[in-house]
């Protein structure tokens, strides 16, 4: 039996922006149920967002992807959109949980919850995403890179819900790509997670972004690699360059799955290989 | 002690009028309320053994709280069968002995039949993906990847009566 707390289950959005204080946010609830099971969290009162009206919904409008707070990892998978309106996030999506926890957790969940090992949160720097933030007075909107302050935590306050987030759907020749390092492909926590996005204009580089997940107290940009590549033709030793800035700019910790060094030898290799594919795919 | 309510909700197609406190799982209660098809393992998420559909979706119980299904419908492994035909996917899972110990299957036909209705005619990867959240500790992968498939092309064929 999980411990005792009490279940408050609102019926919109006004409702919900009204109780918030005070309470603890229950969405899919597959990080918070675990640690309310394993005595790591002592909310005494949940607020479930699974009443809102449309809080699951996906738009594309004038070429800028909006997601509800609600949506789950599951939605973007079923989105046929999502493919090209953002390549890495569905990459991420199909290596997130297994298939029951793909249905019931939420992309704002995962991007809240702040993990540095967060599957959705390199894709979603990788396309440059902004998070929405809503409370019963007004609402605003937060570019991901400024969201975390620090492990675990971020700019949300507690009477703000995240309503959405919403990035611009990729153009032409640009591509974006991610790849996860782990034991298995699916159910699995991320040893190293690497997203890249490319944007190409013959033979130069545009504009470039590199997001590196379980490297560091956050997810991050790799910002010295990135400004390494803008306005350049990406050869292959400029990339293999860029990749070792990304590898010196991460800070990992040795922990049960990885060590440091291998995680750092990773990022190496892996920013190298994404950038090399995302530049030949983005010509 | 945690409020208690009465929460109404279908189970395989019967109304019914569940009482659970705030902090009970959809697994504590559904099991308390006699549906023993649905099996408790690693309470996580990981192991996938009490899956079950709401609406439709593939779930974990165990990461469900009772009261979140209020008003909706909730299928089991039970719920997939009828009394006179088994389910293309149980009739697949019995003639290929895709069965060792039997503790994961309910949850592996749960996830399999939501894939199967997104999915008609999957592949390898299809049903690798689909059954990411559920644990074979008997290993025996094989045939239940020979089942569904064989299950899917009963399906496709108009058998069974889903």
């Amino acid at each position: 039996m999980l411990r005792e707390f009490e279940l408050d289950m609102p019926g919109n959005l006004q409702e919900t922006l009204a109780r918030l204080p005070g309470g603890t946010l229950l969405a899919g609830g597959t990080n918070l149920l675990v640690d309310l099971r394993a005595r790591r969290e002592d909310a005494e009162r949940l607020i479930w967002l699974g009443n809102i009206d449309g809080f699951r919904d996906i738009k594309i409008e004038d070429g800028r992807v909006i997601i509800g707070g609600g949506t789950t990892i599951g939605d973007l998978l079923r989105n046929p959109a999502m493919a090209e309106a953002a390549p890495s996030l569905v990459a991420a999506a199909r290596v997130f949980g297994g298939q029951m926890v793909r249905n019931q957790a939420t992309v704002a969940g995962n991007v809240c919850s702040g993990s540095p090992a967060a599957d959705t949160v390199p894709p979603l720097l990788s396309l440059d995403a902004e998070v929405h933030l809503t409370c019963s007075t007004g609402s605003r909107t937060v570019p991901l890179n400024d969201f975390y302050t620090g492990f675990k935590t971020n700019q949300r306050k507690h009477d703000e819900l995240v309503t959405g987030l919403s990035w611009a759907a990729p153009g032409p020749h640009t591509a974006n790509l991610f790849y996860k390092l782990a034991r298995r492909k699916g159910d699995a926590i991320t040893v190293v997670g690497v997203a890249v996005t490319v944007t190409r204009d013959g033979d130069r580089c545009t504009e470039a972004r590199i997001a590196l997940g379980a490297v560091g107290p956050t997810v991050f940009r790799a910002k010295d690699a990135e400004a390494m590549l803008t306005g350049e033709p990406l050869a292959d030793d400029l990339i293999d360059s860029a990749a070792r800035k990304a590898m010196e700019e991460s800070s990992p910790i040795d922990d049960l799955r990885a060590s440091a060094d291998y995680r750092r030898h990773c990022i190496h290799v892996l920013t190298r290989r994404l950038l090399k594919q995302a530049w030949e795919d983005a010509a | 002690m945690s409020l208690e309510k009465a929460i109404t909700v279908e189970i395989n197609g019967v109304a019914r009028e569940l009482s659970a406190p705030a902090n009970e799982t959809l697994l504590d209660c559904l099991r308390r309320h006699g549906q023993f098809e649905v099996k408790s393992g690693c309470e996580k998420g990981d192991c996938g053994a009490c899956a079950v559909q709401i609406d439709g979706e593939a779930v974990d119980s165990c990461l469900t709280l009772a009261w979140m299904v209020e008003g909706k419908k909730v299928t089991t492994l039970e719920g997939l069968n009828d009394a006179d035909s088994p389910h293309p996917l149980i009739a697949a899972f019995l003639e290929h002995g895709a069965v060792q110990c039997g503790y994961c299957t309910p949850g592996i036909m749960i996830a399999a039949e939501a894939m199967l209705r997104d999915i008609p005619d999957p592949t390898d990867d299809d049903i690798a993906l689909a059954l990411s959240g559920n644990l074979c500790r008997c290993t025996g992968y094989t045939k239940i990847f020979t089942a569904i498939k064989q299950a899917a092309e009963v399906l496709r064929a108009g058998g069974g009566d889903d």
